[in-house]
């Protein structure tokens, strides 16, 4: 297990480099964030240059990246252009985006494998397929849509909930937004345990259960779910990096000042330092994620050893 | 008062090319400390039987449509399901053809043996494991102690077998139904689990319902047969009697397609033909197209079960011939 881990571990190294570079390159290669910086205007070509030698925008660009990736390693994510350290960025940002995507991923457990339960035992009746068909509407309606009209009926018409959060973001605010960034996943769990519950009601453990006299309760539970879960688990596993970058489009609509907002913000005005460091986060977010996927399996699944 | 009669139990199965008729009419006794063994083919309804004595048939699609399950003088048909969960498991107890996926994966053999205590004695977690240990060491498997905490692929088919074995005679039930226990075996460990059933079934005086579709097994075990034909019996009979003298086309059939050492080189017999669709029995006498001995009135007419002696019956017409031909 352990040995599994550190190999694991040491995997991540290649794909973190060839990952974090490609992104590098893309960010800096494209337009130049010096002119940027100046809008309209045109730089006086000495301050440009200093900025340049600043931010070692001179250098080629693979010494560039390799400075770079240096200074991540001490914690230095290097300053926005407006001077601002990019890590002071994040520790404003992160913070909120992660309550947004936990709050996502707890609906998507509570509400998505409850869903997903009811219908996989009642299959082919009127809940499970207007369930289905309900799922179908909520994955076909992008995100951008709904999140909107959530915002428009209960934020502005019905004024249930404030149409915009707060640059604090606490908990309360985000529950609206956190629904809408999970429904699209929701209807995937909710489509993934349906289909894994019926598969394996038919299951002869299942027969074996009811045999022993247990109630419909605990033979549904302890036995049928466990087993049911371990697919839907791999997905919300690896729903975590997608909720933590997905959020742009949700942050967007109700303004909340996290992950997504930021990097839309640095990617407009080309501040090459703060995309290139939020991703390079979220790129171990994503990585982290995905072992952390692949030791729950083996918890969920004794048969699974990793050597 | 028999410790379970099925009487006269029809079963169907709403498919979608139509109805199966799964069991029609079937009628057995089983006592106190007395083995039954259940023969027949795949799909003669030899298991949807056993599954409806025990309460596990899936409904839908599967529908009682007849009959009674007298169960120690009750009528299992007619009790709430409440009630039933409570008789299974404790009362009566079934043992699966294979262990390996009748067992649940993702939890330890103790916890599945513990969770008969617990949930029907209310036991709590250290008492239902310290009681698995010792269900383990009854159906003698090695080093329980250490093992109680292992995980059912962790064990070889015969162990795993055996914690079935153990699983159903947790809570000492008065009726086990061993559903083909050895037929997932190797046959050198399939003696070893026969003798084990054998054995804690004398000590605990338990009805025995043994499914199989294996001749050898039987004659060692069973006290009586009745063999199952298109979800009915055909055949009722002592083992030695039913053996020596089969009052049935079918179980003759049965028999000599047995091999044996002393028929070496020669071609095996077997019986021609498939057994029928349960959608589509055919009239009169359901084994008629694939009977030897067939004439016009089993075509036409369903043979009942003729009394053949006090404790024998033949759904036969001709079961007088069977004897002649000797």
């Amino acid at each position: 297990m352990g040995r599994y881990v550190v190999r694991r571990l040491l995997q991540m190294i290649p794909v973190f480099i060839g990952t974090t570079f490609l992104i590098f390159v893309m960010v800096y290669a494209v337009g130049d964030p010096v002119n940027a910086m100046f809008g309209e205007r045109a730089p006086d070509p000495a301050t440009a240059e200093q900025l340049r030698e600043e931010f070692n925008l001179d250098k080629p660009i693979w010494q560039q990246y390799v400075l770079y990736m240096g200074n991540i390693f001490t914690g230095d994510f290097g300053n926005a252009f407006n001077g601002q350290p990019v890590t002071e960025l994040m520790a404003t940002a992160f913070p909120i985006t992660i309550r947004l995507a936990a709050l996502a991923i707890v609906f998507e457990i509570l509400v998505g494998i409850t869903l997903g339960v009811l219908t996989g035992l009642r299959r082919g009746r009127p809940i499970d397929s207007g369930v289905l068909m309900l799922t179908l509407v909520v994955i076909s309606v992008p995100t951008f849509v709904t999140g909107s009209l959530a915002q428009y009926l209960l934020g502005v018409k019905w004024g249930w909930i404030s149409p915009a959060v707060s640059p604090a973001a606490p908990l309360r605010e985000l529950l609206l937004p956190g629904l809408v960034l999970a429904l699209v996943s929701l209807a995937y769990v909710t489509r993934l345990t349906r289909t894994s519950i019926a598969e394996n009601a038919r299951a002869d453990y299942v027969r074996t259960a009811v045999a022993k006299g247990l109630s419909r309760r605990r033979v549904t539970v302890r036995h049928l779910l466990r087993n049911s879960l371990i697919p839907v688990v791999t997905f919300l596993g690896t729903d975590v990096g997608n909720l933590m970058a997905g959020a742009l489009v949700t942050e967007r609509i109700f303004n909340i000042h996290g992950v997504g907002f930021q990097l839309w913000q640095g990617i407009v005005r080309q501040n090459s330092p703060t995309v290139v460091g939020f991703v390079t986060v979220l790129v171990i977010v994503f990585l982290l994620a995905n072992l952390l996927v692949d030791l729950l399996y083996a918890v969920l699944d004794p048969r699974i050893r990793y050597a | 008062m028999s410790l379970l009669e099925v009487r006269d139990l029809f079963v169907e199965f709403r498919t979608r090319d139509g109805v199966a008729r799964a069991v029609n009419g079937v009628s057995y006794t089983v006592e106190a400390g007395e083995t039954l063994a259940v023969l027949g083919e795949s799909g003669s309804g030899k298991s949807v039987t056993a599954q409806a004595v025990m309460g596990i048939l899936d409904m839908p699609p599967g529908r009682i449509t007849g009959g009674e399950i007298l169960f120690q003088g009750r009528d299992l048909l007619s009790l709430p399901e409440e009630e039933r969960r409570r008789i299974r498991g404790s009362k009566m107890a079934m043992i699966f053809q294979d262990a390996l996926s009748s067992l649940n994966p993702v939890l330890t053999v103790g916890f599945q043996l513990a969770e008969m205590f617990r949930v029907h004695q209310g036991l709590g977690r250290k008492e239902a494991r310290a009681r698995a240990v010792e269900l383990m060491e009854r159906v003698r498997i090695p080093a329980a102690r250490q093992r109680v905490g292992d995980f059912p692929h962790q064990f070889s088919g015969g162990m795993r077998q055996r914690i079935m074995i153990a699983m159903a005679l947790a809570l000492e039930p008065d009726l086990i139904i061993a559903d083909e226990p050895t037929t997932a075996l190797d046959v050198t460990v399939q003696a070893q689990v026969m003798e084990l059933l054998a054995e804690l079934q004398r000590e605990f005086t338990m009805g025995l319902i043994l499914i199989t579709h294996d001749l050898g097994v039987v004659a060692d075990v069973a006290d009586k047969i009745a063999v199952m034909y298109a979800g009915r019996i055909v055949e009722t009979a002592p083992v030695k009697e039913l053996y020596q003298a089969p009052a049935h086309p079918y179980t003759k059939g049965l028999l000599d397609s047995i091999p044996r050492l002393d028929q070496k080189g020669q071609q095996l017999n077997v019986i021609r033909g498939m057994p029928p669709s349960l959608l589509d029995i055919p009239p009169g006498c359901a084994y008629n197209p694939r009977c030897p001995m067939a004439r016009a009135v089993c075509r036409t007419d369903e043979p009942p079960l003729y009394e053949v002696s006090a404790q024998r019956r033949s759904a036969c017409h001709f079961w007088r011939e069977m004897f002649d031909g000797r």
